[in-house]
């Protein structure tokens, strides 16, 4: 890549893609997999996120990563972030609970309160 | 090379071809060690005359370096090499009781390894997840807030031969 | 971008909906939209809450009060009160007295009151996706200051920003970058260090685990502002997700021309290649990265040879390490009054501080510069855990020092520390309960230190083993009055003789 021109183009593309707009994906989990997550278990969490998503054939949850928010204490922590919803964290978790989440939160709709450590509103184009 | 090679050719192997790839780098030596060590598990004398030919450096100068490092080890260690951090939130945090357990559970002083082969005992300094004191990490695997026996004996258990 | 500031949960339960739920959150939009707060405003239907008999249930972020028993008629009073007025309403609210809180309402001012400027994709974006960099706006400065600016430019509004190196006593850091640029020799080289050379601090980690691209963006500019074209990062090996994060993250700037050859058509180019560590805290020290990365034992070189002047391989070389390096694109991008406008007088912008030890919320916040050890410890920290009372605050690692309660109101700073007599270290904030005993801690810092000094110079090899053998002695209580003097006095001349910090 050699031009800002460019370099703009694949910034808005990504950013829509990261906003859950144009894409087949209404909802995405994000997991925090930084060493602070992972030494505590994020790794199982994900997996039973996975699980989870796959068993239930939800194929219109997208289940991401990222690093660390600095909640180290919390960890692991999960975003779940849907279009034009605000962003909800999830901390504390076991692979028992994240299944929970994914059923309630996920499917059904609803915020699961016990493990809730956040919310923030989604970014808007 | 000597006879009474004491290891496979297929890791010297390995070893020169690291060795060819980063010669190239300048003054690669200790990233040339933490390959070597991973192929060999450890540093054994026959390793080090071999890489001191290979980068045309005296022996005593990678005794210098190796010394100094506390990752670069001599002896070799146990299949899983569990490292008890000994930062200072883990040591206000309970690391001093976490080496107890674990010397207790496996049977072995810090140091050693167990009689299996299996596991060595060591520690160092700062693993950084110093929010989830006290934290070990076995290879390359960290777990923080390792307080309880159960939570060793859950994190052993996943380790076999 | 829209700036909702408040979220309503309403719980959505069978057992709250059958007692009205469903109406109280009608009411809800219709005051809100009368009141023209429904932008600011979301509501959110949640799951059960757990306390079915209390219900209609809900929770107002970000203040996290939970009102109970709401009836039709209160809507109105809670719109007015408590979004317009400001003012909570008590008579509605779950009393203290409930023994278990419904939300972890501690960790409710751990987010909002930090200030994400360095932070800003931790933990949101996905670190090995360059294209989720792009999608923040990742490389956009770099490719302006490739294009449009001058090194001179650059120093000029670094200096204007106020930024000080995020370690040690905090060097500013354009003064760095002019004695790099101004000297007449070539290569030049640039090193960021991701040793975080105190043990109870994972700011580096973090960074470079969660958003790898800030660093090598940081990074190319600070190279073509001093004319360097080749760079080494140099991380811990106690650190192995960070080195395959950070590794992967070179690939792919790599591959889209981030680095490389005629960057952005700009006839700039550079390097980078990552470089371990071998498990050494003194290798922390500028110039004993410097010699890391040269293959031999990490030792400090004795001063006054600069890095700036005589670094890698006796070449001028910038170091600075992840957190500094972390500052530059947001420094540039949003500029340098808009930096200075952040912190106090002597230390601007924001710092992450690792926070640890006996308090409820542990990890990494950022703030700007000027907070105090109380908000550190209550706001952010969320207070002591259950059944723990506060002894002191540990603040900079092993070259750092000890604050109690009379500390509390203080503004951190450079200016602060460096009266104090102490350094920043690089953020590590370890709270101790009155379990702990402040001599175990010196003992243990020397300790420390004893294991990791690199033996180069006698004071620090020899006199901190005396000063240990000192404390061990008092530990064990069989301390004399005359120790302390002892103690002071060589503390004091292993600081004087020895080369760096660490001494």
């Amino acid at each position: 890549m050699k031009t800002l021109e460019e370099l703009r183009k694949i910034r808005d593309k990504a950013k829509k893609e990261m906003q859950l707009r144009n894409s087949e994906y209404r909802i995405k989990v994000v997991v925090g997999m930084g060493t602070s997550g992972i030494a505590v278990g994020a790794r199982d969490v994900m997996k039973a996120i996975f699980d989870e998503v796959t068993k239930r054939k939800l194929d219109h949850v997208l289940v991401a990563q990222t690093g660390e928010k600095g909640l180290s204490s919390m960890e692991p922590v999960i975003d779940i972030i849907e279009k034009d919803k605000s962003i909800v964290t999830y901390g504390h978790l076991t692979p028992e609970n994240a299944r929970k989440i994914i059923v309630e939160h996920v499917v059904n709709g609803r915020i699961v309160s016990d493990f809730v450590v956040a919310t923030k509103t989604n970014l808007e184009v | 090379m000597a006879d009474n090679q004491q290891f496979d050719n297929i890791l010297y192997r390995k070893l020169g071809k690291v060795i060819e790839e980063k010669k190239g780098l300048k003054n690669p030596l200790i990233e040339i060690l933490h390959s070597a060590q991973k192929i060999f598990g450890f540093l054994p004398e026959e390793v080090l005359n071999y890489i001191s030919e290979k980068l045309d450096l005296p022996l005593s100068k990678l005794y210098g370096v190796i010394t100094f490092y506390s990752k670069f080890s001599c002896q070799p260690h146990g299949k899983y090499l569990i490292n008890i951090c000994t930062g200072t939130s883990c040591y206000f945090g309970g690391s001093q009781q976490l080496i107890g357990r674990l010397e207790k559970e496996l049977g072995i002083k810090l140091g050693e390894t167990t009689a299996n082969g299996l596991f060595t005992l060591s520690s160092l300094r700062c693993l950084g997840v110093c929010s989830q004191s006290p934290a070990l990490v076995i290879n390359n695997d960290t777990y923080g807030c390792v307080d309880s026996i159960e939570k060793i004996r859950e994190i052993i258990s996943r380790y076999k031969l | 971008m829209s700036d909702k500031i408040s979220d309503i949960l309403i719980c959505f339960c069978p057992d709250c909906v059958s007692r009205g739920a469903g109406k109280i959150k009608e009411l809800f939009q219709t005051s809100l939209i009368k009141h023209n707060l429904s932008n600011d405003v979301n509501i959110i239907e949640t799951g059960c809450m757990g306390t079915c008999d209390l219900g209609p249930v809900l929770t107002i972020y970000p203040e996290g009060y939970v009102y109970i028993k709401i009836k039709p008629e209160d809507v109105e009073e809670l719109v007015t009160e408590h979004f317009l007025n400001n003012r909570p309403v008590s008579r509605l609210m779950l009393p203290d007295t409930f023994g278990k809180s419904l939300i972890k309402k501690i960790d409710i001012p751990f987010h909002r009151k930090q200030m994400k400027v360095i932070m800003e994709n931790c933990g949101v974006i996905d670190p090995g996706n360059i294209e989720e960099y792009f999608a923040t706006g990742g490389y956009e400065t770099l490719a302006k200051i490739l294009l449009e600016k001058s090194p001179e430019e650059l120093i000029e509004t670094l200096k204007r920003s106020g930024l000080r190196d995020r370690e040690g006593g905090g060097f500013p850091s354009w003064q760095k970058w002019q004695y790099v640029l101004e000297a007449q020799d070539d290569p030049k080289y640039i090193i960021v260090n991701a040793e975080e050379g105190d043990p109870g601090v994972f700011i580096s980690r973090a960074l470079l685990e969660s958003d790898p691209h800030r660093i090598l963006e940081g990074m190319i500019t600070a190279a073509f502002a001093i004319g360097a074209v080749q760079g080494y990062i140099y991380c811990r090996n106690e650190y192995p997700l960070a080195i395959i994060r950070i590794k992967r993250a070179v690939e792919q700037a790599r591959e889209y021309g981030m680095i490389g050859e005629n960057i952005f058509n700009s006839g700039f180019s550079f390097d980078v290649e990552i470089r371990r560590g071998a498990g050494s805290f003194v290798a922390g020290e500028e110039t004993a990265v410097i010699s890391v990365i040269e293959g031999l034992r990490g030792e400090p070189i004795s001063k006054p040879e600069f890095p700036a002047t005589s670094g890698l391989w006796k070449k001028p070389t910038l170091i600075h390490n992840v957190e500094t390096i972390a500052n530059l694109t947001t420094i540039f991008s949003k500029g340098a009054s808009w930096f200075s406008s952040l912190g106090t007088n002597s230390s601007k912008g924001t710092k992450i501080f690792a926070l640890s030890g006996a308090i409820r919320n542990q990890g990494l916040i950022e703030v700007p510069f000027g907070i105090t050890l109380r908000e550190l410890v209550y706001d952010f920290g969320g207070g002591m855990k259950p059944g723990k009372n506060f002894l002191a605050v540990q603040l900079g690692g092993p070259s750092g020092g000890c604050f109690t309660s009379q500390h509390f109101d203080i503004k951190i700073d450079y200016e602060f520390l460096q009266e104090q007599g102490i350094t920043l270290g690089s953020g590590g904030v370890i709270v101790l309960d009155d379990s702990s005993c402040l001599v175990d801690l010196a003992r243990y810092f020397l300790e420390f230190t004893v294991t990791e000094s690199c033996g180069k110079c006698l004071p620090c090899r020899v006199g901190l083993r005396k000063m240990l053998e000192i404390l061990n002695r008092i530990t064990n209580g069989e301390g004399e009055l005359e120790d302390l003097n002892r103690l002071e006095s060589l503390g004091s001349k292993i600081k004087a003789l020895s080369l760096c910090n660490f001494g």
